[in-house]
């Protein structure tokens, strides 16, 4: 039934001055990159990426994440998922590239790929040094290097910096990328030139998170973002022609970036 | 051994994409068309942009999904550049456009369907979403406002013009007839059916609407019924609506008199070809009883 499970809050941490993670009493048996739409009675229902088999981990950036900023230990919400594609691990060496937020469904698939073995370089962005997230349990699954946009720690500078100076020196079998969508166009635009296959997680506004409304469906041949996607591997990417130029918004109305 | 034909409009099959499903941009209807509908219809189109319902919009219940979308669109002027992108690409996979359109009154009615006519094939008026307050059923459950929205509309365009009924009436006759009467050329039936689901542990309505409508397996006898009426009484086409999942469900809303069909909770159900499949499974059953689609049209009334 697709309809919301009520969890309790277990636990609230912060991780970062705008990220709070949720771990709720429930465990949902996701796969890295799948998301839920998680709904607070009386405001909304909006999609997260799991950034663990029990918890969300939520960015503030307007009414609905400001909600839930809110909420105390001890409060419900409703999971409906886990839905959508995931990340799949290809070959020995895989290369993940993380912005902000998006490093929440990385540490998830970083953590299971490095289980199954294989070797793993995170490029994680931030910001500034606060607001990076997940430190531990990159460090835990492979190598890390750390970008911020202000130099306050790591690397001064973007992760596609970064990426184009490590893929000078090494060879990997996949990139994985999660993060805002000019960052994602970039990492792609990059794994081309270097011929190396390419996975990314896309936002767009969803409704009913199970392919039928519409509403996240993109140019030119309408795959559903929350079905199709939100991974999507490179090769589908040619056909979603709106990627890193446009989005819709609530009413269907074009967003250009 | 599909092909139909409506208000003079040829068809290569009679299953159609419902409004509302996937119709929300161009992209999803051209995907849809790929996926073997005769038809698509267009999510329902207003003048001005409307964001819809907040969240949650749909949740699944025993044979269906209540849904509250609160009818999202772009407005017509930004949802013609989506048609624009695909329209070419839809006539030449013989693909017709249904263009579904709803106002709050008979001058926005005639206005969205003036601007919507040169692009699509039939307009459908949606005189029937149950949730969106001013709108849909408000006019759909009066006959009188739903004679001078179908008058209206029917003065503003030349292409035919459908007008989709709401079960949520107690005389259904009463308002086909207002309609038939403003002289629509044909009538879809069936929208959702009004409903609740209450999550008891949040122990509020989960539809952020509070009450929304029914569609999918559950409400097919509903759609049946009114559709056998509509046969009995009126002689212009109708198209079914309500519940349709398979090949078997399609000929049972022709038998009561249906001249093509739409599916939209399928969709779900059975995935983004069921068209393809349902068609395949009305040639399985005419071969089988050695009939014609157009014998089958009403047949249940012999
Ligand atoms: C598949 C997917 C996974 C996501 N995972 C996470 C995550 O793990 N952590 C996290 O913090 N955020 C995640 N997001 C983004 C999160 O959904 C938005 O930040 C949130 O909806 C913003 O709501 P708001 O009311 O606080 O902000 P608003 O002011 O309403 O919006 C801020 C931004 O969020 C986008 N947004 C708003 N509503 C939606 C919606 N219903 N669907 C998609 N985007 C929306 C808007 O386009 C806008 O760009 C994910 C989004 C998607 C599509
Ligand atoms: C998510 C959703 C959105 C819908 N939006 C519209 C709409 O915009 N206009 C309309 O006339 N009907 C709308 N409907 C109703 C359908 O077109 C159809 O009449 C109804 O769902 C019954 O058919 P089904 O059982 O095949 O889904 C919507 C239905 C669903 C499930």
């Amino acid at each position: 039934m697709e309809k919301p499970v009520i969890c309790r809050i277990k636990e609230i941490i912060e991780e970062s001055p705008t990220v709070k993670t949720f771990i709720i009493d429930k465990d949902f048996d996701f796969k890295p990159g799948q998301f839920a739409m998680l709904w607070l009675p009386g405001v909304d229902e909006k999609p997260f990426g799991f950034s663990s088999k029990n918890s969300f981990s939520v960015a503030r950036v307007g009414n609905f994440t400001k909600k839930m900023h809110e909420l105390k230990e001890g409060d419900i919400i409703g999971v409906r998922g886990p839905y959508g594609t995931y990340f799949e691990p290809m070959g020995d060496k895989v290369l993940a590239v993380a912005g902000g937020i998006g490093a929440a469904p990385i540490v998830t698939a970083v953590e299971e790929f490095s289980k199954q073995g294989v070797e793993i370089t995170t490029i994680l962005g931030a910001r500034s040094k606060e607001e990076l997230l997940f430190l531990d349990r990159f460090k835990k699954s492979g190598r890390l290097e750390i970008c911020t946009d202000d130099g306050s720690f790591g690397f001064k500078g973007f992760t596609t910096e970064k990426m184009k100076e490590i893929l000078k020196e090494e060879r990997f079998d996949l990139i994985i990328t999660c993060g805002p969508e000019i960052m994602m166009k970039k990492v792609v635009d990059i794994a081309n030139e270097y011929n190396i296959p390419v996975q990314v997680s896309m936002e767009r506004y969803m409704k009913c998170g199970i392919g039928i409304c519409g509403q996240c469906c993109v140019d030119d041949e309408g795959l559903c973002v929350c079905k199709d996607g939100p991974v999507f591997w490179g090769d589908k990417l040619k056909f979603i022609k709106e990627f890193g130029k446009y989005k819709r918004d609530a009413s269907g109305k074009k967003i250009y970036y | 051994m599909l092909k139909i034909n409506l208000c003079g409009i040829e068809f290569r099959n009679p299953v159609f994409l419902a409004s509302g499903i996937m119709g929300e941009t161009g992209s999803a209807l051209k995907r849809i068309a790929k996926g073997g509908a005769g038809a698509v219809t267009t999510k329902s189109i207003g003048l001005n942009p409307n964001p819809g319902h907040r969240n949650p919009t749909i949740v699944e219940v025993y044979g269906g999904f209540l849904n509250a979308m609160g009818l999202p669109n772009p407005g017509i002027d930004e949802y013609l550049e989506e048609i624009k992108g695909v329209r070419d690409e839809l006539n030449r996979m013989d693909i017709r456009i249904i263009g579904s359109i709803y106002g709050k009154d008979e001058e926005e009615f005639a206005e969205v369907a003036k601007k919507m006519e040169e692009y699509v094939d039939i307009i459908e008026l949606n005189i029937s979403c149950p949730h969106a307050k001013g709108y849909g059923a408000t006019i759909g459950q009066n006959p009188d406002l739903s004679y001078s929205v179908c008058k209206a509309v029917k003065k503003a365009v030349k292409v035919p013009v459908f007008a989709k009924l709401t079960p949520n009436v107690t005389d259904i006759i009463e308002i086909a007839q207002a309609v038939v009467d403003a002289g629509v050329d044909g009538l879809v039936a069936i929208n959702t059916v009004r409903g609740m689901a209450i999550d008891i542990k949040a122990k509020k309505p989960i539809l952020a609407n509070k009450f929304g409508g029914l569609s999918g397996r559950a409400i097919k006898p509903i759609g049946i019924k009114v559709v056998w009426d509509l046969y009995e009484n009126f002689d212009v086409p109708i198209i079914g609506v309500g519940g349709i999942m398979s090949g078997e469900d399609a000929i049972e809303y022709m038998m009561a008199g249906a001249s093509a069909v739409q599916i939209g909770s399928g969709v779900y159900y059975r995935g983004y070809d069921i068209f393809k499949k349902v068609c395949d499974e009305i040639i399985n059953f005419l071969k089988e009883e050695n009939l014609t689609l157009k014998e089958i049209v009403g047949i249940a009334h012999e």
